[in-house]
């Protein structure tokens, strides 16, 4: 049946949805495979500026939906990698311009010609939310460590469960170690332990995301952001590699701690 | 001294240990987000509980202990811990048909 699609959620909107499926995309192409990301944002198109190819849109989502077009006129081929293309969002639609069995038929045509599939998916629970899961073979859900981030992800796995796509396994984005470790922030552990579900990758809040996404290169490009590094394990766990996961305090060595002993406080 | 050591090991002080808090609020509001049971309800679902059994036997309502456990996010078990007064044979409140006190007549009406 070909590729595998994998859909990217969370509920909570901003915890790094977009950002997580332009680097697990360019991740996985990074490894070789054929990859189309989707952007499922109907009315809230991103995905594309996120990775550097709005300049290139000519037909979207709902004009291959609404027969404008054929699959391939919508489909933008990355700058980088020849086998990674991208499916925008309409901007002057809504989400009511898609349902979830359009969803299903786009992502069949899709599987032949590809390894992954990867749908980025909308904020909320509404309809938006459950088109993006309806072709999903995998949902990954999309946190960071905070308790209305957490709640909503509970929230999502419910309804990903109701849907029969469950559970799901868990991205925790935006993990800052040093408040981890003052016990100012909820650490992975806590944050599986409470929602129950596997965990496929945990991200450390690092400063080259952003401007990674200004210039439209993914972080995960960047050899030497800890971010990427999280990006690039997750593909890897995806294409059923055993990948440990990362040392997380690697950044804080003997040094900076006995800055924080003489520091303030 | 300790202070000492908990910031060489990097842990804060327990007042700044917010992390913690906010698992312990998460675990009480995710679970009555899964079984749709605000605790105000629960609450009173308790308070009813208590009542129907009182009907029927003298209940040592300062001892209940009715508990909701979650064991992963689709199994909740209530564990209901209902004890019955000492003198639950005192005079008049027995059931009507003078069986044995502690298996109450099946037949008695509410």
């Amino acid at each position: 049946m070909g590729a595998k699609a994998i859909t990217v959620t969370s509920g909570k909107g901003g915890v790094g949805k977009t950002t997580t499926t332009a680097n697990i995309g360019v991740s996985l192409a990074r490894l070789g495979k054929k990859v189309v990301v989707v952007d499922a944002d109907i009315g809230l198109r991103n995905l594309d500026v996120v990775m550097g190819l709005e300049n290139r849109i000519v037909y979207d989502l709902v004009d291959v939906i609404e027969g404008r077009c054929k699959l391939r006129q919508a489909m933008i081929k990355h700058k980088q990698f020849t086998d990674l293309y991208l499916i925008p969002a309409a901007q002057t639609r809504d989400k009511t311009a898609v349902s979830p069995s359009d969803m299903v038929a786009l992502v069949r045509k899709l599987r032949p010609d590809f390894d992954f599939i990867v749908i980025d998916s909308p904020a909320g629970i509404e309809r938006g939310f459950r088109n993006a899961i309806a072709p999903a073979d995998e949902v990954l859900i999309v946190t960071n460590p905070e308790v209305s981030a957490v709640r909503d992800a509970d929230r999502i796995i419910g309804l990903i469960e109701a849907e029969n796509k469950g559970p799901g396994q868990l991205i925790l984005n935006r993990v800052k170690m040093d408040m981890i470790r003052k016990g100012e922030m909820l650490s992975a552990t806590d944050v599986t332990d409470i929602l129950a579900i596997k965990i496929i990758g945990i991200v450390p809040e690092d400063a080259s995301v952003i401007p990674a996404s200004n210039s439209g290169i993914p972080v995960t490009l960047n050899e030497n952001s800890r971010a990427g590094l999280a990006f690039r394990n997750i593909a890897r766990r995806l294409s059923g590699e055993n990948v440990p996961f990362m040392d997380l305090e690697a950044n804080s060595g003997f040094l900076q701690r006995l800055a924080r002993l003489f520091g303030q406080e | 001294m300790s202070g000492f050591f908990d910031r060489m090991l990097g842990r804060g002080r327990d007042n700044e240990r917010s992390a913690s808090k906010a698992k312990e609020r998460l675990k009480f509001v995710l679970f009555h987000d899964r079984i749709s049971l605000p605790p105000e309800q629960l609450k009173a679902m308790k308070e009813e509980i208590v009542a129907v059994i009182s009907k029927y036997v003298d209940v040592a309502s300062d001892d209940v202990d009715i508990a909701l456990e979650q064991n992963d996010r689709n199994r909740n078990i209530m564990r209901a811990e209902i004890p019955f007064s000492k003198n639950s044979e005192k005079d008049g409140q027995a059931p009507s048909t003078s069986g044995d006190a502690s298996t109450p007549a099946t037949d008695t009406g509410p």
